[in-house]
């Protein structure tokens, strides 16, 4: 007992002392957690890969790739659906990032902070929680049969840019807030309007977290399959759409944007759906190059994230 | 003590001669007008301890300046003159208006819905209401250039920053962009150390650089007052000296208005000096009389440490 000592009891040090190694010690146990569940996490993710690898591993060859689908199981392959994938892609990349990156310059440069804002805002982000099938179910009434687009690859594209726009928006405005004040402030000072201020500085900066939300948009939308199937993709083409190249003038054209359709997704689903077990093969190798495709999607994010941090950092 | 007496009784006078009759010639009027409004209002100044005066031109006259944010009055019907090529200074506790006040000039403000000016600033020789209506707050913007707390250059080159206030006013040419760039980089007394890596990052200087940036990229622009808020609370005692010194220098090219919560600092660079209370100017002055002998009970003890 420190009977003549002043001080209160919790500021005795051996006291201070006791705690501060329980606390510690709390300190380590979190440290411990965190990576286990970190390792199961990508343990899983490894596991996954690698069984897909090995089940499709007697398919991996060039004419995998360049095969169109085939009722033999070791002839099939999948040139219409990564040239469908890819072709979508563009469609989706090209509606979702221009409309996407708009609504949130105006949401954060321009528009008014009132209730009707905050309303779009919210609706925003609760759009990135609708079911992908309710996408594809407005898709067919709106697209397919309303503008009459078809079960084309340009109505898949415009069905995953809706399907992104929220990912799209959320990513802009993140980055968009990014941007210190000071730094417009320094450009209203010297005599910018908004429109200088958001293509000279809140752009160039933000332009970072703009790609890498596209590019982890691209990547939720590459795997989609529910949406496209409600539109209609076939899941049997043997042939590509019309090339955007062509030989003479005008040198690219967009006749592919009414072609029917296959996609990776999609050719793995109607792959795993039969009935012969080679064709697991084939849904495997699939499986195995469509996850690599958004792993390295992701990867690319995150280095475009590095380099720009790297270059700006306030 | 100075005050809007001075200033109104000099308006009176330029108003006097204006009314004079007019000559016969059209184009000999319009001259004899543009020297009466050249000449525009006049505000004295004591020129050493003798107190001989001499009356220097205002550049700026602020009359019953109010402003609002929203319901919360924060400036309360300010009044003062700003001598044209001096250093006003502007001093008073935490949360009493200073920065509230120098943002009214080059119509900061606007940039937030809800803000509210009431009174004039009077810009010469060009008698226009800074805060009036008619005027639109990018105009203003283009004429008054601010340098502000935290230096804010643009993550872009040296060169880039200097030259972006150029460039929104269509500058293009290759060779008047370099040129107005040197010539800013030397205002600012930051060439020397710059001029062999012009296309560095910017954010790459140090922080009293940084702000000497900053004041380069406003004197590009060629302003006609240039603002500074507290430009060296974020700054060493070395960088704060040099900036300090550049502001003394800057009187030759363009009026200075600068915000500051250390008196030292505006006893050593202004001119004249306003003292704010509330939301109010208690006193206005040459520095030299502030800081000696301030008239009013409030501007001693704050002067003299005892008011935080
Ligand atoms: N953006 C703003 N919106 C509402 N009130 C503000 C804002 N900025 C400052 N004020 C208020 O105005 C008063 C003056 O602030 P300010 O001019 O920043 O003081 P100073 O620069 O002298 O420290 C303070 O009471 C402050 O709370
Ligand atoms: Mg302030």
């Amino acid at each position: 007992m420190s009977g003549t000592s002043m001080t209160a009891p919790y500021l005795d040090p051996k006291h201070v002392r006791e705690g501060l190694s329980r606390r510690k010690l709390l300190d380590q146990v979190f440290v411990i957690v965190g990576l286990i569940v970190m390792l199961a996490c990508l343990a899983i993710l490894a596991v996954l890969f690698i069984d897909l690898v090995i089940d499709g591993s007697e398919r991996f060859s060039w004419d995998f790739f360049t095969n169109f689908a085939s009722r033999r199981a070791e002839r099939a392959g999948i040139l219409a659906a990564w040239v469908g994938t890819s072709l979508i892609m563009i469609v989706t990349a090209l509606c979702a990032v221009p409309v996407g990156v708009a609504a949130a310059i105006y949401l954060e440069e321009y528009a008014p902070k009132n209730w009707f804002t905050a309303i779009i805002e919210i609706n925003v982000t609760n759009l990135a929680g609708v079911p992908s099938i309710v996408y594809g179910l407005l898709a067919l009434g709106l697209f397919v049969y309303q503008f009459n687009l078809g079960q084309s690859i340009a109505a898949a594209g415009l069905t995953l840019a809706l399907l992104i726009l929220p990912i799209v928006i959320v990513a802009t405005r993140e980055a968009i807030r990014a941007v210190p004040n000071a730094i417009r402030e320094a450009a209203y000072g010297l005599g910018a309007t908004r429109w200088e201020v958001t293509k000279d500085h809140v752009l160039p900066y933000s332009t970072g977290g703009i790609l890498t939300g596209m590019i982890l948009g691209l990547s939720r939308a590459i795997g989609e399959t529910a949406p496209i199937i409600t539109i209609g993709a076939l899941s049997f083409i043997a042939f590509l759409p019309e090339s955007p190249f062509k030989s003479e003038f005008p040198f690219i054209s967009f006749g592919w944007l009414d072609d029917p359709f296959t996609a990776m997704p999609i050719q793995m689903f109607n792959w795993v759906s039969r009935p012969d077990p080679a064709f697991q093969a084939n849904a495997a190798a699939a499986g195995a190059i469509l996850l690599g495709m958004t792993l390295l999607m992701n990867g690319v994010a995150i280095w475009i994230r590095y380099r720009f941090r790297k270059k700006i950092n306030w | 003590m100075l005050d809007s007496s001075t200033l109104a009784r000099a308006q009176s006078a330029g108003q006097s001669r204006e009314e004079q009759p007019l000559a016969n010639e059209q184009s000999t009027s319009a001259v004899a007008d543009d020297e009466a409004r050249a000449a525009g209002p006049r505000i004295s100044i004591s020129v050493d301890e003798t107190r001989k005066s001499r009356t220097l031109k205002v550049k700026a006259a602020v009359e019953n300046l109010n402003f609002y944010y929203g319901q919360h009055r924060a400036l309360k019907n300010l009044s003062i003159p700003i001598a044209d090529k001096q250093v006003t200074a502007l001093i008073g506790p935490s949360g009493c208006g200073k920065s509230t006040f120098l943002r009214c000039f080059n119509r900061m403000h606007d940039l937030q819905p809800g803000t509210r000016y009431e009174g004039s600033i009077t810009l010469y020789p060009d008698n226009l209401n800074l805060v009036g209506p008619g005027i639109d707050p990018i105009e203003v913007r283009m004429r008054i250039g601010m340098v502000f707390q935290k230096p804010n250059p643009f993550p872009k080159s040296i060169f880039e920053n200097v030259a972006y206030g150029l460039r929104l006013r269509g500058v293009r040419n290759r060779a008047t962009l370099a040129e107005e760039v040197e010539k800013a980089l030397r205002g600012a007394a930051l060439w020397d150390e710059v001029k062999d890596r012009l296309q560095d990052s910017a954010l790459a200087l140090s922080g009293g650089q940084m702000q000497r940036l900053c004041i380069a990229r406003a004197l590009a622009t060629k302003p006609e007052i240039l603002l500074f808020d507290e430009p060296t609370s974020a700054l060493d005692p070395i960088a704060t000296a040099k900036i300090e010194e550049l502001i003394s220098t800057l009187r030759d090219q363009v009026t200075v208005l600068i915000v500051t919560h250390n008196m030292q600092q505006a006893a050593r660079v202004s001119d004249y000096t306003a003292f704010m209370y509330l939301g109010e100017i208690i006193e206005f002055d040459e520095a030299a009389k502030i800081f000696t002998n301030p008239s009013k009970k409030a501007t001693e003890d704050y002067i003299t440490g005892r008011y935080g």
